[in-house]
């Protein structure tokens, strides 16, 4: 296969700033004829800007963008124009319509036509012949909705790949996917390869990536942190590149002071093969008293939804649940919330604040939910706990009656703490706590929720960042896939048991 | 000064009470009588004293719509009718059916409470609709909106029935030998036991957490469908209420123009108070200035000598005015042609 290196598109350069944000920065990304190229990073690293720069979807400021075929450098200003030039795009929901036949979707907007009228024969014809390209036979005059997703992922390819045959970029397609669908959409995949179609897979499955495709690359917070063949990066480094370690610096750093026997507390939480269909798959886990938990895992992998399912903020629908010893019946929050629990949400903006409600009433409203309707707290009272948590946080804002959409993101997570603090839980669940805030903040979190811990209360405490989990968790479960695959005790948290342990697979070898 | 100013300015109620203000001003140049009140057979008469009567239904459903707009970012169209469902209930049980008739069939309390059972329920059918079924609320209202009346037909076989006791007509009249309407002290009763409410539980709080982020108002352990479904049943007692007084003001029932599109004054009244029709925080009192400004509107149009077949249009005219008013974007437009202003005469001097 002589065009097997052929150079079909090359990206150089790309900036790309969004208010505030410099969303990528100096991206080089280059792909060839005949390949599968991974496009990997953490949340905010860039995958999606550079893919919306690519086909038009976004503007860019500086850089150039080549394609095979083109001797100027080209700019998309639309989806339909990159889409002119053979770069298509199949994203994780299908844009197709679900209430037309297989064949007019794949025809639409083009239909061949006989006198002015569509040729449906022709059209039924090619169709099939299409399909049959790519070894799918399935009935080309039902309409789409009748075929499960994948099958209709594997047509708006089809039509993606019919229309222009050059790019193809395949946005994290196989998230909502079961494995054997996965299978057969890899099967697809590697035949458009053999076709010399390039193919951009964006995913976060690590698994899928050594399985089928030929190079890697890796952005890091809007940077190129490199491009990479697939058989010669270990996965573990994979890990370490997307997170931003380097992985030979690592072995290195010692794990430092941490009060090495301070676990077997009365046991707190209990769950019992606890899951929910679809996010995570049943898993067992303990907590106990004055036990600080972290969950680690890639984005995607589970974290945040492992505990969701334990505060019942997601459903779970199959084990259970034990608090103390004591078989807990949790069907809402405020059943978990009754039960000693605490969570503060990943999403600060949609799940945490109440946006136009005062710092008093956001730092209030969950005690008072927990007391109920009738038993409202006096203004005294309200003002009393208020004043006491903006000092003890050292919450900064200018009065405790300002709206908390006012603060900075870093005061707002503060309050949302008090919040929580105020209801005096037992067990109190923290997700991302430091996304997003300054540093100064983030320090006096991790503080803070050391000291809580050695005060008695248990913590969940579930961070992108292992350095900061390393400092303050006395465990780790390591979750992988919406599968919780593992645990590490206090003595095995260091940098590189955890990203062996992300990573998975041949992490042992 | 400058402080002091911007204190008032920022005030919530500020611009509705300005609104009113404009109102009423129109009054003093026009129809100088306007705020005279004059005492006729013990009784309080005058432009300014029918306004607050007149204005009491509409108080008492913008009360209503007001926790509804608040707890779930929509409006409850079907106030007007469920008042005509009330009174129906009302007048077809004290009445006995009949279509016209001069004694109580039925003790007065007993029909005063089937109607504010009715308006409850109906209430609580919304309330089902929009906080359990998820339908929007306008959609969910809107069967009532259309349904109601026909329940009213229904119960009253089509006929205008007619309440001739003397005693029926006191609730949306006069009681002897109290000099204001009774309607007045109604409304104020409504929206005293409400602020109550307000004040000494937590639903205050509950209802604006819920209306400004429901899902986070779940993780801090609220029930938003059971407080949504209380706001829609709340609102369906208040329109309730309202049907009682309509019915007694023309001592009958005619279930096709029984509180005839009250409801989309009540709305108005809620967004005249400066409250945001997009749920989350709300002034209580900011609807019931908003209700009575929509009266005084009313009135004055009437005291010009407006035809009543014109007057929708001149409370179009002047609802769009008070509306621009507080609208936000006015405001910007107007803070950007002020720094603009300064900036040019910034350009000057440097010139």
């Amino acid at each position: 296969m002589e065009n097997v290196n052929k150079i079909l598109l090359t990206m150089r350069h790309i900036n790309k700033n969004f208010p505030g944000v410099v969303a990528l920065s100096e991206v080089d990304f280059t792909l060839r004829m005949g390949e599968i190229h991974a496009l990997m990073g953490e949340n905010g690293a860039g995958k999606s800007t550079l893919i919306k720069v690519l086909t038009g979807v976004e503007e860019f400021e500086t850089g150039e963008i080549k394609l095979d075929g083109y001797d100027h450098a080209i700019v998309n200003r639309s989806p339909q124009e990159a889409q002119g030039k053979g770069i298509s795009t199949v994203y994780q929901e299908v844009n197709l319509c679900p209430n037309l036949t297989v064949a007019e979707n794949l025809f639409i907007g083009r239909e061949p036509k006989k006198f002015g009228m569509i040729d449906w024969k022709t059209m039924n014809q090619k169709s099939n012949e299409i399909l049959k390209n790519l070894n799918i036979s399935i009935d080309v005059t039902v309409a789409l909705e009748n075929y499960s997703l994948a099958m209709q992922q594997m047509i708006a390819i089809a039509r993606a790949i019919d229309m222009s045959a050059k790019v193809l970029i395949l946005d994290e397609p196989t998230s909502s996917l079961d494995d054997g669908e996965v299978e057969k959409l890899f099967v697809l995949m590697k035949k458009l390869k053999s076709q010399g179609i390039g193919i951009i897979f964006v995913t976060h499955f690590l698994e899928q990536v050594y399985e089928v495709c030929d190079r890697i690359t890796v952005l890091r917070n809007g940077c190129l942190v490199g491009e990479y063949e697939v058989e010669k990066l270990p996965r573990v480094q994979l890990v370490a590149k997307m997170m931003g370690k380097d992985f030979d610096d690592l072995a290195s750093i010692k794990k430092d002071n941490l009060e090495a026997e301070k676990k077997s507390g009365t046991l707190v939480i209990d769950a019992k093969h606890l899951g929910a269909t679809g996010t995570i798959k049943p898993f067992d886990l303990q907590i106990h008293e004055g036990e600080v938990i972290g969950l680690t895992g890639l984005l995607g992998s589970g974290r945040s939804e492992l505990a969701r399912v334990i505060y019942a903020a997601d459903k779970a629908d199959s084990g259970e649940l034990f608090v103390r010893g004591k078989k807990a019946v949790i069907n809402a929050p405020i059943d978990a919330m009754k039960a000693g629990m605490g969570y503060l949400p990943e999403n600060r903006k949609e799940e945490g604040i109440i946006a136009d409600l005062s710092v008093r009433e956001n730092i209030m409203i969950a005690l008072q939910a927990k007391k109920g309707m009738f038993h409202r707290l006096s203004v005294k009272e309200q003002e009393e706990f208020t004043d006491k948590y903006i000092e003890l946080l050292q919450i900064k804002t200018a009065d405790r009656e300002v709206p908390i959409k006012q603060l900075s993101g870093g005061n707002q997570q503060k309050v949302i703490l008090a919040r929580w603090l105020l209801t005096n839980p037992e067990f109190l669940i923290l997700d991302e706590p430091t996304r997003g805030i300054d540093v100064g903040t983030k320090t006096e979190i991790q503080k803070l929720v050391v000291k809580l811990a050695k005060e008695g209360m248990s913590i969940m405490f579930i961070s992108s960042e292992i350095e900061e989990m390393i400092r303050t968790c006395n465990k780790m479960a390591v979750l992988r896939d919406g599968c919780k695959v593992g645990e590490l005790s206090e003595s095995e948290l260091n940098q590189d048991s955890i990203m062996r342990a992300i990573a998975g697979g041949e992490a042992d070898e | 000064m400058n402080n002091t100013l911007k204190k008032i300015t920022g005030y919530r109620l500020f611009l509705p009470l300005v609104c009113l203000a404009l109102v009423l001003l129109v009054n003093v140049i026009k129809t100088p009588n306007f705020f005279a009140i004059s005492i006729q057979n013990g009784v309080f008469y005058g432009y300014i004293v029918d306004v607050i009567n007149r204005a009491s239904e509409l108080v008492i459903l913008a009360v209503g719509m007001t926790l509804v707009v608040a707890a779930s970012g929509g409006t409850d169209i079907s106030v007007g009718a469920v008042s005509a469902v009330a009174g129906a209930v009302a007048i077809f049980i004290i009445g006995g059916g009949e279509a016209s008739t001069d004694f109580y069939h039925a003790p007065y309390i007993l029909g005063f409470f089937a109607a504010l059972l009715a308006g409850t329920l109906c209430g609580a059918w919304n309330g089902f609709l929009v906080a359990k079924m998820k339908i929007q609320p306008m959609v969910a209202t809107l069967i009532l909106f259309t349904a109601g009346r026909g329940i009213a037909q229904l119960i009253t076989g089509g006929n205008i029935l007619y309440m001739r006791v003397d005693s029926f007509k006191q609730l949306g009249g006069f009681i002897q030998g109290v000099p204001l309407p009774t309607p007045v002290f109604v409304a104020i009763f409504v929206v005293l036991i409400t602020l109550f409410i307000l004040k000494k539980t937590a639903l205050g709080l509950y209802i604006q957490t819920v209306g400004i982020n429901a899902k986070a108002a779940r993780l801090v352990g609220l029930n938003s469908v059971l407080i949504q479904f209380l706001t829609y049943t709340f609102c369906g007692i208040c329109a309730g209420i309202a049907g009682m007084i309509i019915t007694s003001r023309v001592y009958s029932i005619d279930a096709n123009n029984a509180g005839l599109n009250m409801e989309l004054d009540a709305i108005l009244a809620v967004a005249l108070g400066g409250n945001s029709l997009g749920g989350g925080k709300f002034s209580l009192i900011g609807s019931v200035i908003g209700a009575i400004t929509i009266q005084a509107l009313t009135t004055t149009l009437y005291a010009m000598k407006v035809s009543a077949d014109q007057l929708p249009v001149y409370k179009a005219i002047v609802v769009i005015i008070i509306v621009s008013l507080q609208s936000p974007e006015l405001k910007r437009m107007l803070r950007n042609a002020k720094l603009q202003l300064q900036n040019g005469q910034q350009g000057k001097k440097v010139a």
